[in-house]
């Protein structure tokens, strides 16, 4: 949220400052190794203006409130479906991006079903939702053999009951929590059908009272620091969790898992606004974004996969021999992709959400 | 006519800043959710007569027919006169020290209260993250000192709400019941202690009553922003804090229903206006009093 209201105050500022030198691109935060803004800088000439945001629904609202004044963003896969619909985008100028050879047929075929033909968008980087523990004091709790690979952990109210003494956040995606309850309990992950969304409220109301907190990103430094033991998060940010407890040295030992029965596969893809001020240094991003080697920068800086297939060969083998990051055959079959709700379906979502979030 | 241009500017600027932004907040109340740009319909952009058309109060309803809004009213109401009633006893000992203090240590004391404002809101709200978290300088000085052997957790509940809301709201509370202490003649409690009161007897019967203006004044203007907080909740407080500046956020940003989160904005204002409507009553009646 302060990165919410600090990127308000960016725009208001934005807003004043606008030229036809100047891009501004609206990310994720902590999603980018920051020496690439500095380089993008240097090497095109254009100035760069970077927000950040922590939630889909903080993007969408913008972008169908219109004018947000940003020439890039980064929406998942769903949010951009629905923003297509409503005419948030444009159409990309293909002749512009030279570097789209690069990009990875296995992440554009999957991509399609939200941009058919990739018209609107290009993937930056995919990953998948799981669990990320501290090892350590979790085997503390619940023994050696605590199923730290399984939703079994977060969903058995027995496992949290004993985990809510250590602290436990939930990401607030209804988006992803539920599909993932739902492919728990066996029913179809993308599921629209309100009754069937309806089965995952007695999982969640049954464990709610041992979550501390509901929220997309404050886990990263709360796992890292050792306020809290288990999140179910993104997976590279609980990798980079990881590696600030590592860098720390503070007794924190992080791991992230996609989950043994099945977890939910997502991609955040650069789009460009369809009242974008400066569409053309927009493509000049996108295009150094594309690049093998920048692409590879960042993905080995946030541990991501990312959906360049040039930039494959720039990747530490920390990154590319990662299971958690480019998972193996065997897990990729595990995976699985949603479609929007729709808004009436979206409506019994948010509600059920609020329930679980407040117990009301 | 120099008087008319005088008038005019205060009622403009309410027009302008009130009343122009309450009609479009009231108007999208009685629109209908789109998968658009804006996220509801009608515009104007569809005509005047289908625009008219187009308008209802199913929101309104809607919002009736679910228990989760009147409930985070009421929870907001709760969390807004408990901590006003908290700010007030922590703001009024601190007051009436301040005014009791040498005539010299005033403008320092003064400017003690202050301070805090030079650094932003938002900052001293993240500060307490790293005091209350369970792994804070509050739970590491508690370990240290033995009081207490596993971390409290304060961080992500209610009580973490209730401090960060009298943390923040105290110099509102305590300004004005400084200022009306400040004026307040000694020689009416060395009078009550002449005519028989006790110390405790004088400053209950005199000293009170004679600073009930800034009492009054402190606990509205903690009160009102307090209703329809959200930065505090949403940075200190949990899953279980329900408050309607919440609820509000979610209705627009995770349901795109902004017609409903307008519904919920319009009665909102409507709670405050009572509270709002006896501030003004107060005031005036203060003002008359002095003239």
């Amino acid at each position: 949220m302060k990165k919410f209201l600090m990127s308000t105050a960016v725009i208001a500022l934005a807003a004043t400052a606008a030229g036809a030198d100047t891009v501004r691109v609206y990310n994720w935060s902590d999603y980018i190794d920051e020496d690439l803004l500095a380089k993008f800088e240097a090497e095109t000439g254009l100035e760069l203006i970077y927000d950040v945001f922590d939630s889909n629904e903080v993007l969408e609202t913008k972008m169908l409130a219109g004018g947000s004044g940003y020439d890039v963003v980064v929406p998942s896969g769903t949010f951009l479906q629905r923003q297509i619909t409503a005419g948030a985008f444009q159409k990309l100028d293909m002749s512009q991006l030279p570097n789209i050879e690069n990009m990875w047929d296995v992440v554009s075929s999957r991509t399609e079903q939200y941009d058919p033909g990739n018209e609107y968008s290009i993937n930056y980087m995919w990953g998948t939702t799981g669990i990320g523990v501290n090892v350590p004091k979790v085997q503390e709790i619940l023994g050696t053999d605590a199923p730290i690979q399984s939703w079994d952990l977060v969903f058995k109210p027995e496992n949290m009951e004993k985990l809510a003494e250590c602290g436990v956040h939930f990401l607030d995606a209804p988006a992803e929590m539920i599909p993932a309850a739902l492919n728990y309990l066996g029913a179809d992950p993308d599921s629209h059908d309100p009754d069937v969304i309806a089965t995952a409220e007695p999982l969640f109301m049954a464990i709610r009272p041992h979550i501390q907190k509901f929220h997309s990103s404050e886990y990263i430094n709360a796992l890292a620091n050792g306020d809290i033991c288990v999140a179910v998060g993104w997976s590279g940010d609980i990798l980079q969790a990881r590696d600030r407890a590592a860098e720390a040295d503070n007794g924190v030992e992080i791991a992230y898992h996609a989950p043994n029965e099945g977890a939910q596969m997502w991609f955040d893809q650069m789009a460009i606004p369809a009242d974008a001020p400066n569409p053309a240094g927009a493509h000049v991003f996108l295009n150094f974004i594309m690049d093998a080697q920048n692409m590879a920068q960042a993905s080995n800086y946030v541990y991501y996969a990312n959906g360049n297939a040039a930039s494959k060969e720039f990747l530490v083998e920390d990154v590319i021999g990662d299971t958690a990051i480019y998972p193996d055959e065997a897990t990729l079959e595990n995976l699985f992709t949603t479609t929007p709700y729709p808004a009436k379906v979206q409506r019994v979502v948010t509600r059920m959400w609020t329930k679980i979030k407040s117990g009301t | 006519m120099q008087r008319f241009i005088l008038i005019a500017v205060p009622y403009a600027w309410l027009l302008a800043l009130f009343l122009v932004p309450f009609v479009i907040v009231f108007k999208i109340s009685l629109s209908d959710i789109a998968l658009a740009i804006p996220p509801y319909t009608p515009t104007l952009k569809d005509g005047f007569a289908a625009f008219v058309a187009g308008l209802d109060f199913e929101n309104f309803a809607f919002l009736a027919s679910d228990d989760l809004y009147w409930k985070a009213y009421l929870s907001s109401l709760q969390i807004a006169i408990l901590s006003t009633f908290m700010t007030l006893c922590v703001g009024y000992p601190i007051a009436y020290a301040m005014a009791r203090a040498p005539e010299e240590w005033r403008p320092t004391l003064m400017m003690l209260v202050i301070l805090p404002f030079w650094t932003s809101f938002l900052i001293r709200v993240y500060a307490w993250i790293g005091i209350l978290s369970s792994e804070g300088f509050l739970n590491q000085f508690l370990l240290w000192t033995g009081i207490i052997n596993d971390p409290l957790t304060i961080l992500n509940t209610n009580a973490a709400v209730y401090i960060g809301i009298v943390y923040t709201y105290l110099p509102f509370m305590i300004l004005p019941i400084y200022a009306a202490l400040d004026r307040l003649d000694g020689s009416l409690i060395e009078a009550a202690e002449d005519l028989g009161c006790s110390r405790l007897q004088a400053f209950w019967l005199v000293t009170i009553p004679l600073s009930r203006n800034g009492i009054i004044a402190g606990c509205f203007l903690v009160f009102i922003p307090a209703l329809g907080e959200f930065v505090i909740p949403s940075l200190l407080g949990g899953s279980e804090t329900l408050m309607i500046g919440k609820v509000l956020w979610e209705e627009f940003f995770n349901n795109r229903d902004w017609p409903v989160a307008s519904a919920v904005a319009v009665i909102l204002l409507l709670i405050l206006i009572v509270p709002i409507v006896l501030f003004q009553r107060n005031q005036q009646r203060q003002a008359e009093e002095e003239t």
